[in-house]
């Protein structure tokens, strides 16, 4: 059959797209890299995520003490951060483990004593990214850690088939929601001190998009619309596409972030939407006591769900 | 639902009848299945549950006030966008004062308070019953229904805090944290789950013994 494998490669090219002008519009707003002393006895400087920092020496470092190194917050200068541990990497690299967590968004300054050498370290933006992408997928997973879109989520995910259709159609929603509101936020609403009026903009920004891709699909491919339709008139009144934009004016997100928020928690979406899904045609085979038919064993199913996804709190990566 | 005609007959329905739809015949989480959110997402405390829900209920009863006396002059084509803006207005209005006035509080439920305006059951209430309704009877169904949303929030997070804090409203009346289960965002799911199950045979047992179809949540229709 055609027809939903064209339907495949249009969400996914559609999905591609977004992508692209995201990854476009992050490497336009990355910084560019902090000049360094070319004296320094560092060569390189990476921050890895949590709270690890990697330095690539020129030459051996004989002093490991964690007192012989200082790192400091590019917004506090003066204050040295604690370092629990020094270890030598194999290759001759040397990781610092500090006391905090490093904020993935901010700079750092690292400091040898001796020999004497200073580097200037910004975590790698894909790194960032890449943290945002999977905290907002699994560790913080939009349905079973956050609860948002739980109207939906019970509603939908009856079936396999639908709920693929679903995912989909939310992710590409927020993808596109998400931009536009961050456009709006940053370059209209934030120097006009019009923050606000943030939650009348952002719900009419989703509105106005549901409507333009309504029409846009009926005349365009009839057939898309067919299937995708009814999902779209209810995203409108779903919380979790406008928790988005509402999480990225809070925390005053970059471009990259925003978009990487915003495909992270649209997959997390689809994958707790397909999951569900599975589980509940399983459920129509089992035998449920009659006060729980229904809603409440669903409810004790994303239960189960989420003690599972409780695990990936621990995760950390970027070692 | 016996009372489900009740939305369409002639006459307005009593104050006292819609509120006890709203309370307990179409209790917004427990029967409707709708806004099912910030039900579990708040409830961890009473404190939160009874924020929240002063906040849908200041906002159901204001916008549904607002559209009975501003239907004559919406047209059927737009109502859903303008009954959305309508939403938005009071929502940061009250998103505002709680801001100013409740900082601690609101600091936990900010974003919750911000999404009341995607909540399902503000927007149906005003399609379903303040697009056709005089103003008297829709003032009392937007009571009904906001003082339903927070009896079902303090019931859960009465629920959740005693069980898994061991605490109510702040003051310890457990020795210790019994189960920190109920505290977790997995407890908060199946916390729903018992005391919907409990609503279905408490319903079961009122009407007798009869059959009542169960809270399928095939109301998500209505989310729309």
């Amino acid at each position: 059959m055609a027809k939903p494998r064209s339907l495949v490669l249009a969400g996914t090219a559609a999905l591609a797209l977004c992508f692209a002008i995201g990854l476009a519009l992050a490497a336009a707003a990355g910084r560019p890299a902090a000049p360094h002393a070319p004296s320094s006895v560092i060569t390189r400087a990476r921050v890895l995520a949590p709270d690890h920092v990697r330095l690539t020496v020129a030459a051996p470092v004989a002093d490991l003490r964690p007192s012989n190194f200082r790192v400091t917050d590019e917004r506090a200068p003066d204050v040295p951060m604690d370092i629990a541990a020094v270890e030598t990497l194999p290759g001759g690299a040397i990781l610092l483990t500090v006391a905090d967590r490093l904020d993935p968004a901010a700079g750092y300054r690292i400091s040898i004593l001796s020999p004497a050498g200073t580097r200037e370290a910004k975590p790698a933006p894909w790194a960032l990214l890449f943290t945002v992408v999977i905290s907002s997928a699994l560790i913080n997973n939009f349905v079973f850690t956050r609860y948002l879109g739980l109207c939906i989520f019970f509603g939908v995910s009856k079936k396999r088939d639908t709920s693929v259709g679903m995912g989909f159609t939310f992710a590409a929603v927020m993808l596109l929601s998400a931009a536009i509101s961050w456009g709006l936020y940053t370059f209209v609403m934030r120097p006009l001190e019009l923050k606000f009026l943030q939650v009348i903009v952002f719900i009419g920004v989703v509105a106005f998009i549901v409507q333009a891709l309504d029409t846009i699909l009926r005349k365009t491919h009839a057939s898309l619309h067919q299937r995708f339709g009814v999902y779209l008139v209810l995203i409108t009144t779903n919380c979790i596409i406008l928790a988005v934009p509402l999480l990225n004016a809070q925390a005053e997100s970059g471009a990259g972030e925003s978009l990487a928020l915003a495909l992270g928690s649209g997959a997390g979406f689809a994958l707790a939407l397909f999951l569900m899904s599975c589980a509940r045609e399983r459920l129509e085979l089992a035998r449920v006591p009659a006060a729980f038919q229904g809603l409440p064993i669903a409810f004790a199913l994303a239960g189960l769900f989420a003690l599972a996804f409780m695990g990936f709190s621990g995760l950390t990566f970027l070692r | 639902m016996s009372e489900q005609p009740l939305l369409f007959t002639q006459r307005p329905p009593g104050a006292i009848s819609l509120l006890k739809n709203g309370i307990f015949g179409e209790n917004p989480v427990f029967r409707l299945a709708l806004s099912l959110c910030p039900a579990v997402a708040v409830t961890t405390t009473v404190a939160n549950g009874i924020m929240l829900g002063v906040a849908v209920l200041l906002v159901q009863v204001l916008s549904s006030v607002t559209v009975a006396l501003t239907r004559r002059w919406i047209h059927p084509r737009v109502r859903i966008p303008v009954y959305t803006i309508i939403i938005a207005v009071w929502v940061s209005a009250i998103d505002m004062v709680l801001a100013g006035f409740f900082p601690l509080l609101y600091a936990q439920v900010g974003l919750y308070v911000k999404l009341i305006v995607a909540f399902a059951i503000i927007i149906s209430r005003l399609e379903v019953f303040a697009s056709r309704m005089p103003l008297i009877p829709t003032f009392w169904d937007g009571l009904g229904m906001g003082l339903g949303f927070l009896f079902a929030l303090m019931a859960i997070g009465t629920f959740r805090e005693v069980l898994g804090n061991g605490t109510l409203l702040g003051f310890r009346i457990v020795p210790e944290k019994p189960l920190l289960f109920f505290a977790l965002p997995a407890g908060g799911f199946f916390s729903i789950a018992l005391l919907m199950a409990f609503f279905n045979v408490l319903e079961r047992r009122m009407s007798g013994g009869k059959n009542v179809a169960p809270s399928t949540g095939g109301s998500h229709g209505q989310a729309a």
